[in-house]
């Protein structure tokens, strides 16, 4: 089953440009990439279908539900949930609060809250040493992580990871990468913008690649792997012509 | 210059200074989370003065204080307040949202100068000084030969009160997390679920509602109310919210209380014409020499 999919969307900030024509899916079990460089468009992606910024055409609908009329926040509630780029934690909040937070505005009563709480620490124990801390006081690869813990607070139906790796060691990223594989494999889909594609086609088994805000190429991240259009779009050299 | 001479100025300056905190706290949040620094907020108390002068007006017979009146009274315009400053926000300040901080703070000249002209057009109302319903008793306590009447006491004991209850709420809820949180990054709070227009919204009602209260204790306190008695006060507890370190409730608090102080033994000492010299002569030195106030902007404390 598609459980978020994007048909002709259409961004723009005023009169430029964000992305156009953007046809994407992404099903269960899934862990799609949206790749390309730096200002093609994929954090505007994922801000579309957060509700952050409104389309200007095209269509986004989440489990057979078109968005358009769905604020940013109930997007949230309805499980369609987001980890922005940057890992945007609440630096003075301290990491208890910050994940505690993420399940406040659905409502459920506390005990239920702290329930979540302890199952989502349970799977990232990384985190439990520092549940007093404020969040700003945690290496960058433990916010990374406290970002994604936060995103499964929100007990999500899919998890959009923008730019994970950016800024970690390479330990670090290897570790964030085995979580995002682990919370497929336990029926999350994940769609994951990189900007690092080697790492991104290593978890991944499709593949988007965005340039100049259109979609150049799709298909299987194996087969991507080895196509050296990927790497031209990344050069911004003729990408959108060999489509 | 001794404490028989200075004392009781800085006693008459925690009254005052309960009322600049009380008004300061609710400048201060609202700066916190819109960074909106919201001149119409001396208004939000001037109106909710008139509200409760109008209220208490027409249950009150005689001059005779009835104290379950004026707790009633007290209570409903502080809603008032607070719905003033929710519509506020609502009409003015929400279409707003994108647009830049500077045409919001000159939005907020406009909300002020709305509300300081609707209620002078008010026939009810209008431009003159108003007596004030009731007067409180002035049976007391005496204290290094001064006397202080329990409404003062109480004044100042509410105030407190009113400005801890909302200190435990910011600081120690979840609702208070989720202020914090918007006021730290309103689009990070959206992405968690946050109806963050909401946050803004109850902010603005907290903020009204304490100002509503200063508006009935002020009102009793003086004894009179006027359209423009939210103007200087506003500032002053601008000036209090900066003194403190805006953006945070215990520096508002102190903030005030320490203006109040301020204002209180410089009137003693100079005379009442260098009152409002004092309070800005205040907000220029800490605006020069430690321009994070006292308590300092840690974004933690933030709204």
């Amino acid at each position: 089953m598609t459980v978020l999919s994007l048909a002709n969307v259409a961004v723009y900030y005023g009169p430029v440009r964000g992305v156009v024509d953007v046809d994407l899916c992404v099903d269960e079990h899934e862990i799609v990439a949206l790749l390309g460089a730096n200002g093609a468009g994929k954090s505007t992606v994922l801000k579309a279908v957060s509700g952050l910024v409104r389309p200007r055409a095209g269509t986004i609908s989440f489990r057979g539900e078109d968005l358009k009329r769905v604020p940013a926040a109930t997007r949230v509630r309805r499980g369609l949930v987001q980890v922005p780029e940057g890992r945007r934690i609440f630096p003075a909040l301290t990491v208890r609060e910050n994940l505690e937070l993420a399940a406040f505005g659905f409502g459920i009563a506390r005990a239920a809250r702290r329930a979540r709480l302890e199952s989502v620490v349970e799977r990232f124990p990384l985190i439990r040493a520092h549940l007093q801390k404020l969040a700003g006081m945690l290496s960058g690869g433990e916010q990374q992580v406290l970002a994604i813990a936060r995103g499964m607070m929100a007990e999500p139906k899919l998890l959009m990871v923008d730019e994970p790796s950016l800024g970690l060691a390479p330990q670090m990223v290897e570790s964030v990468y085995d979580l995002l594989v682990q919370i497929a494999a336990e029926g999350t889909p994940v769609l994951l913008v990189e900007q690092n594609v080697t790492l991104a086609f290593e978890i991944t088994s499709r593949a988007y690649v965005l340039q100049q805000g259109r979609v150049v190429l799709a298909g299987h991240s194996a087969a991507l792997a080895d196509d050296p259009r990927v790497v031209a779009a990344y050069l911004g050299a003729g990408g959108a012509a060999a489509r | 210059m001794s404490w028989n001479t200075v004392g009781p100025d800085v006693v008459a300056g925690l009254f005052l200074g309960a009322f600049f905190a009380l008004i300061a706290v609710g400048y201060s949040m609202v700066y916190g989370i819109l960074r909106l620094i919201n001149f119409a907020h001396g208004d939000f108390y001037m109106a909710a003065a008139f509200v409760s002068y109008s209220i208490l007006g027409a249950v009150t017979l005689g001059t005779r204080i009835n104290w379950g009146n004026v707790v009633w009274v007290g209570i409903v315009t502080m809603a008032a307040g607070g719905v003033l400053a929710v519509a506020v926000e609502r009409l003015v300040y929400r279409p707003m949202r994108r647009a830049a901080v500077l045409s919001l703070m000159i939005a907020a000249l406009g909300v002020s100068q709305i509300l300081e002209n609707g209620v002078l057009n008010i026939p009810a109302w209008g431009s003159n000084y108003l007596p004030f319903p009731v007067t409180p008793p002035t049976t007391g306590f005496d204290l290094a030969g001064v006397h202080y009447t329990w409404t003062q006491l109480g004044i100042v004991v509410i105030a407190l009160v009113l400005i801890v209850v909302t200190y435990f709420v910011v600081n120690h809820t979840m609702l208070g997390t989720a202020m914090r949180a918007v006021a730290q990054d309103r689009a990070a709070a959206t992405l968690m679920g946050i109806n963050t227009d909401r946050i803004i919204s109850l902010v603005f009602f907290i903020g009204g509602a304490l100002a509503g209260a200063a508006a009935v204790m002020a009102s009793l306190y003086y004894g009179q109310i006027n359209y423009l008695m939210g103007f200087s006060i506003g500032l002053q507890a601008f000036t209090a919210a900066v003194l403190g370190g805006i953006g945070n409730v215990a520096g508002a608090a102190v903030g005030g209380l320490l203006l109040g102080i301020l204002e209180s033994v410089g009137t003693g000492l100079f005379g009442p014409q260098w009152a409002l010299l004092f309070a800005f002569g205040a907000l220029v030195l800490t605006l020069w020499l430690r321009p994070s106030g006292l308590l300092g902007e840690r974004i933690g404390q933030r709204v």
